[in-house]
C-alpha cells in the first residue's frame, strides 16, 4: 500500500534520513521506533509531503507521491496525527473534527458520528475548546480529527508522548482498537515495550537508517532489543 | 443643562454609530493580520478606491446605488486579491518589517495614481439623505444606514467564520499555520480568499463612507491610522478586542469632539490609546 | 557658480540623508518607527512657536524642542522596550505619536495656524542676509555649510554608535534579545540610548528644516506621510551601511524631483505614481537597498574568488 525506497531527507539544515526503504501493506499495523533523534517524525513528515526528500521514491496504492503537494495528500487516503497533537486550542471539539472532514464534507455527519461512537468522551466534550482538553482527551481529538479524513492509512507521531502512564495505557488500547477497525496503521513511538505489543510488524531506526525489521515477536525477543530498549 | 445633557446624549449616540463603523473597518484589517500576518498599512486605500468605484458609478455612468455599491464591493474584493499576489505573496517569507512596508508603499502609489485618474478635488455622491429627528437630539440618517449594514457585515461575516468549512479553516490557521496542509487545506488558497474577504469588507466600508463624506485621494489618511490603533488597541488579529476598541474609540472622538474640537477628540483616543500601551502592553485582548 | 536650485536640491539631500540616519539607527536594531514624524514636527514648531509668540531666539528655542522631544521619546518608548514592544505594534504605536502630534498641531489652530501652517516672523530686513540671532539666512550657501556640518556630525553619530556598543551587541539586540540579554547587554538601556539620540537628531533636522525653508506645516513635518517617507528614504538607500540613509535621500528626492520636472506639468501626480510603484518594488526586489545591493555585488565576487 505505501512504499518508500531508498529515501534520504533534510530537515533544518542536515541530513536526518539515509537511504531508508520500508512497506506498508493493506491492513498492517506497523511501528518505527528508534531512539530521540533517529529520525522517526521526518519519516512521517515525509510521508504527508510536509518536506521533500532530497533522494528516493514514495509511493501509495501504486501511484509515486513525490510531486503531490501536501494539502492533496489527505485526498488520496493518509491521514497524519502530527507530534504533540497539533489541536487547534480555541476551536471546539467538533470544529476541530470538522477541520479533519475539510476533504470529505459530504460524509462529515456520518463519519462524525462513527468518532463518536469511538470515542464517546469526545461526544461529551464536543462544544468545548480543544485547548482546554486533557492529554489523553487531546490525543484521543487528534487522532479522531485524522480519522474523519476517512483514511486508508493512518500515521501516528508519537501518540503517548507526554501522557501520563495510566493514560499511555489507554492510548494504546485505542490503537490496537483502531487497528482491529481495519485501517491500516503506521505508527512512529518511543514507547517501545507498549507499541510492540500493539502492531504486527516494527522497523528500528537509528541516526537516519533502518537496523533492523520484522514481525514485533522478533523484537521483542531480539537480545538486543530487550538490551538497548526494554532494559532487561 | 437638560439641553446640554441631551446633546450630550447625541453625542454619546452618534459615538455608537461611528463606533459600527470603525468595527466594521477594524474587522478587515483584522481578519487579514489573524490570517496571514501581515497588516494591509494600505488598507484604508483600497476602501478609497471603493469610494471612486461607486462615485463614478453612480454620478458618472448612471448606475442605482443598489447596482453601484455591491459592484464596488466586487472591485476592492478584486483588489485585495490583486494586492495579496502581486505585492504580499512575494515578500510572505522576507522580515516582517518588509511586509509591513511594502503596503506602505501601495499606500503611497494608490494615493498617487488616484490623483493622477481622478484629481485632487472633493468629489460628493450627491444623494443628500434626510435627517432623523429623535425628540431634541438629530442623526443623519447616511449614519443609521451606515450602522445598520456595518452590523450586518460583522454579524455577516461572524456567522461564515462559525458555520462553514472555509471559515472554519480561516480561524484554524491563525492557530497553527504548519499543520493546515494535514488537514487537506492548502495555505496559499486560504490567504487568496481571505484576502478577497478582507477586500469586500473594506469595499462594504466604502460603500457606507461614501454616503457621509466627500471623496478625495488622501481621505485614507483620515481614518487609516485610526483603524490601525484600534486594531492595536484591541490585540492585532483579535475580533473581539477590535470590536470593542472600536466602540471604546469612537465614544472618545465623539464625545471628546463635544466637548472640544474634533482634532481634540482624536488627541484624546491616541493618548488614551498610549496610556493603554503602559497597562495592556499586548492590547486589551491578546490572544 | 552654482545656481540656487543645485544648491537648495544639494541643501535638502543633505538634510534629509542626516534625518534618514537618525532614522536608521534605530531602524537596523528592529525599531521600525513610523513616529519619528512627532520628533521632527516637535523640533519645527517648538522653535517657530517661541520665537513668533515670545520672540524667543532660536538658539533658546532648540534646547527647549530638544527637551520637549527627549521627554515625549522616553515616555512612548520607555514602556515599549519594557513590554518588549515589537514589530508591527512597535510601528503602530508610534504611528499613533505622529498622528497625535500632527493633530495636536492643526488642533492649536489659533496658536499654530493649524493645517494652513505657519511662517517664521521674518528677521532680515532689507540689505541684512544674516540674522544669526534668529537663525534666518538668505544666502543658501551658509545653509550648505551648516548643514553639511550636522550630516557630517551625523555619520560621526552612527560611527560612534557603531564602535561604542560594538556590531555584534548591535546584532544581537536586533535579532535576539533573549540572547543579548543573557551575553550581558542591558537590552531595554540600549534601546533606550539609541532612540534618544535618533529622536534628537530628527528633532534638530525639523529645527534646520523650519528655518531654512521658512515655513511649517503639520502635514509636511508631522503625521504619518513624514513618516513613511522617512522610512522609504531609508529603505531605498539600504539601512545597514553608514552612507545608506544618504544615498536613499538623494535617490528619492532626486527621482521626484527628475519625475515632476518631466511629467510634472502634464500629468500632476504621475511622478509620485511612479515613486510609490517602485517603492513597492524595492522593497520586494532589493529589501538592502540600493548601497546595500550594490555593495553587496562588489563583494560577491571576492568572497567566490
Amino acid at each position: 500500500m505505501l512504499s518508500l525506497s531508498d529515501i534520504s531527507a533534510a530537515y533544518g539544515g542536515f541530513q536526518a534520513l539515509f537511504g531508508v526503504s520500508l512497506e506498508v501493506r493493506a491492513g498492517e499495523s506497523v511501528a518505527v521506533i528508534g531512539p530521540n533523534g533517529a529520525g522517526k517524525t521526518t519519516l512521517l513528515r515525509l510521508i504527508s509531503k510536509l518536506i521533500e526528500p532530497t533522494q528516493g521514491t514514495i509511493s501509495f496504492q501504486d501511484n509515486s507521491l513525490v510531486h503531490v503537494p501536501p494539502h492533496q495528500v489527505v485526498g488520496r487516503g493518509i491521514a497524519h496525527v502530527p507530534e504533540n497533537r497539533r489541536l487547534f486550542p480555541r476551536l471546539t471539539v467538533e470544529e476541530n473534527l470538522r477541520m479533519g472532514a475539510f476533504t470529505a464534507r459530504e460524509k462529515y455527519q456520518e463519519r462524525l458520528s462513527l468518532v463518536y461512537e469511538l470515542f464517546p468522551r469526545m461526544k461529551e466534550r464536543r462544544a468545548q475548546p480543544a485547548g482546554t482538553l486533557s492529554g489523553g482527551e487531546q490525543q484521543m481529538c487528534a487522532i479522531g480529527r485524522a480519522l474523519m479524513s476517512g483514511p486508508k492509512l493512518l500515521l501516528l507521531d508519537e501518540p503517548s508522548a507526554g501522557l501520563a502512564p495510566v493514560v499511555v495505557q489507554s492510548i494504546f488500547e485505542l490503537v490496537r482498537k483502531i487497528c482491529r477497525e481495519g485501517y491500516t496503521v503506521l505508527i512512529v513511538e518511543q514507547n517501545i515495550r507498549q507499541v510492540l505489543k500493539v502492531v504486527e510488524r516494527a522497523y528500528l531506526l537509528e541516526a537516519g537508517k533502518i537496523k533492523m525489521q520484522g514481525p514485533s515477536q522478533d523484537f521483542l525477543r531480539s537480545e538486543e532489543i530487550r538490551k538497548a530498549y526494554l532494559g532487561l | 443643562m437638560e439641553i446640554f445633557d441631551i446633546y450630550l446624549l447625541e453625542a454619546v449616540l452618534n459615538g455608537l454609530l461611528l463606533g459600527g463603523l470603525l468595527a466594521l473597518l477594524s474587522l478587515g484589517l483584522n481578519l487579514i493580520f489573524g490570517v496571514i500576518d501581515v497588516v494591509w498599512i494600505c488598507y484604508a486605500e483600497l476602501i478609497m478606491c471603493g469610494m471612486y468605484a461607486v462615485y463614478y458609478l453612480h454620478v458618472q455612468y448612471h448606475w442605482p446605488l443598489y447596482a453601484a455599491m455591491p459592484a464596488a464591493i466586487v472591485i476592492v474584493a478584486m483588489l485585495g486579491v490583486l494586492l495579496h499576489q502581486l505585492v504580499i505573496k512575494p515578500v510572505l517569507a522576507a522580515e516582517p518589517i518588509n511586509q509591513l512596508l511594502v503596503t506602505g508603499g501601495v499606500l503611497f502609489f494608490l494615493q498617487a495614481a488616484a490623483t493622477l485618474a481622478f484629481g485632487i478635488d472633493f468629489k460628493n455622491l450627491g444623494v443628500s439623505l434626510p435627517a432623523v429627528r429623535i425628540g431634541e437630539m438629530s442623526f443623519s440618517a447616511a449614519r443609521l444606514i451606515a450602522f445598520g449594514a456595518a452590523v450586518l457585515g460583522v454579524l455577516g461575516l461572524f456567522v461564515f467564520l462559525r458555520k462553514t468549512y472555509l471559515g472554519t479553516a480561516i480561524r484554524a490557521i491563525s492557530q497553527d499555520r504548519a499543520i493546515m496542509p494535514l488537514m487537506g487545506v492548502s495555505p496559499g488558497r486560504i490567504y487568496t480568499l481571505t484576502s478577497a474577504l478582507g477586500g469586500a469588507l473594506a469595499g462594504l466600508g466604502s460603500c457606507l463612507l461614501v454616503l457621509q463624506y466627500d471623496v478625495h485621494p488622501a481621505i485614507g489618511l483620515s481614518f487609516g491610522p485610526i483603524t490601525f490603533l484600534i486594531c492595536v488597541m484591541g490585540g492585532l488579529g483579535s475580533m473581539a478586542g477590535g470590536l470593542i476598541a472600536a466602540f471604546v474609540f469612537a465614544q472618545f472622538i465623539s464625545v471628546g469632539g463635544f466637548f472640544f474640537a474634533v482634532e481634540w477628540g482624536y488627541v484624546i483616543a491616541f493618548a488614551f490609546f498610549i496610556g493603554m500601551m503602559f497597562v495592556r502592553p499586548q492590547g486589551l485582548f491578546r490572544r | 557658480m552654482i545656481g540656487n536650485y543645485p544648491l537648495h536640491l544639494m541643501i535638502l539631500v543633505l538634510l534629509w540623508g542626516y534625518i534618514y540616519t537618525g532614522w536608521s539607527l534605530m531602524g537596523r536594531l528592529g525599531m521600525v518607527s513610523f513616529g519619528h514624524g512627532a520628533f521632527m514636527g516637535i523640533g519645527a514648531y517648538t522653535v517657530v512657536m517661541l520665537w513668533n509668540h515670545f520672540g524667543l531666539s532660536p538658539w533658546l528655542g532648540a534646547p527647549a524642542a530638544l527637551a520637549l522631544t527627549a521627554a515625549v521619546a522616553l515616555v512612548i518608548a520607555y514602556p515599549c522596550f519594557r513590554f518588549k514592544i515589537v514589530g508591527h505594534y512597535f510601528a503602530l504605536v508610534t504611528l499613533a505619536l505622529s498622528e497625535v502630534t500632527r493633530l495636536v498641531i492643526t488642533a492649536m489652530r489659533d496658536v499654530t495656524g493649524g493645517s494652513l501652517g505657519a511662517t517664521p516672523n521674518g528677521a532680515l530686513t532689507e540689505g541684512r542676509s544674516v540674522a544669526i540671532g534668529a537663525l534666518q539666512f538668505s544666502d543658501k550657501w551658509v545653509w550648505l555649510a551648516i548643514i553639511f556640518a550636522f550630516w557630517l556630525l551625523g555619520l560621526w553619530v552612527w560611527r560612534l554608535v557603531d564602535r561604542g556598543m560594538g556590531r555584534l551587541a548591535l546584532q544581537a539586540i536586533s535579532e535576539d534579545e533573549e540572547a543579548a540579554a543573557s551575553i550581558g547587554i542591558h537590552v531595554t538601556r540600549a534601546k533606550l540610548q539609541v532612540t534618544l539620540v535618533s529622536a534628537l537628531m530628527t528633532c534638530t533636522g525639523g529645527i534646520l528644516y523650519a528655518q531654512y525653508q521658512l515655513y511649517v506645516n503639520p502635514d509636511t513635518v508631522s503625521g504619518i506621510a513624514i513618516s513613511l517617507q522617512m522610512v522609504f528614504g531609508v529603505i531605498a538607500g539600504g539601512m545597514f551601511v553608514m552612507l545608506g540613509p544618504t544615498v536613499g535621500a538623494a535617490f528619492t528626492l532626486l527621482l521626484a524631483e527628475g519625475l515632476r520636472l518631466a511629467f510634472g506639468n502634464k500629468y500632476p501626480a504621475l511622478d509620485t505614481t511612479i515613486y510609490g510603484a517602485m517603492l513597492v518594488l524595492f522593497i520586494i526586489f532589493m529589501p538592502k537597498g540600493i548601497l546595500g545591493a550594490l555593495l553587496d555585488l562588489v563583494r560577491r565576487p571576492r568572497r567566490a574568488s
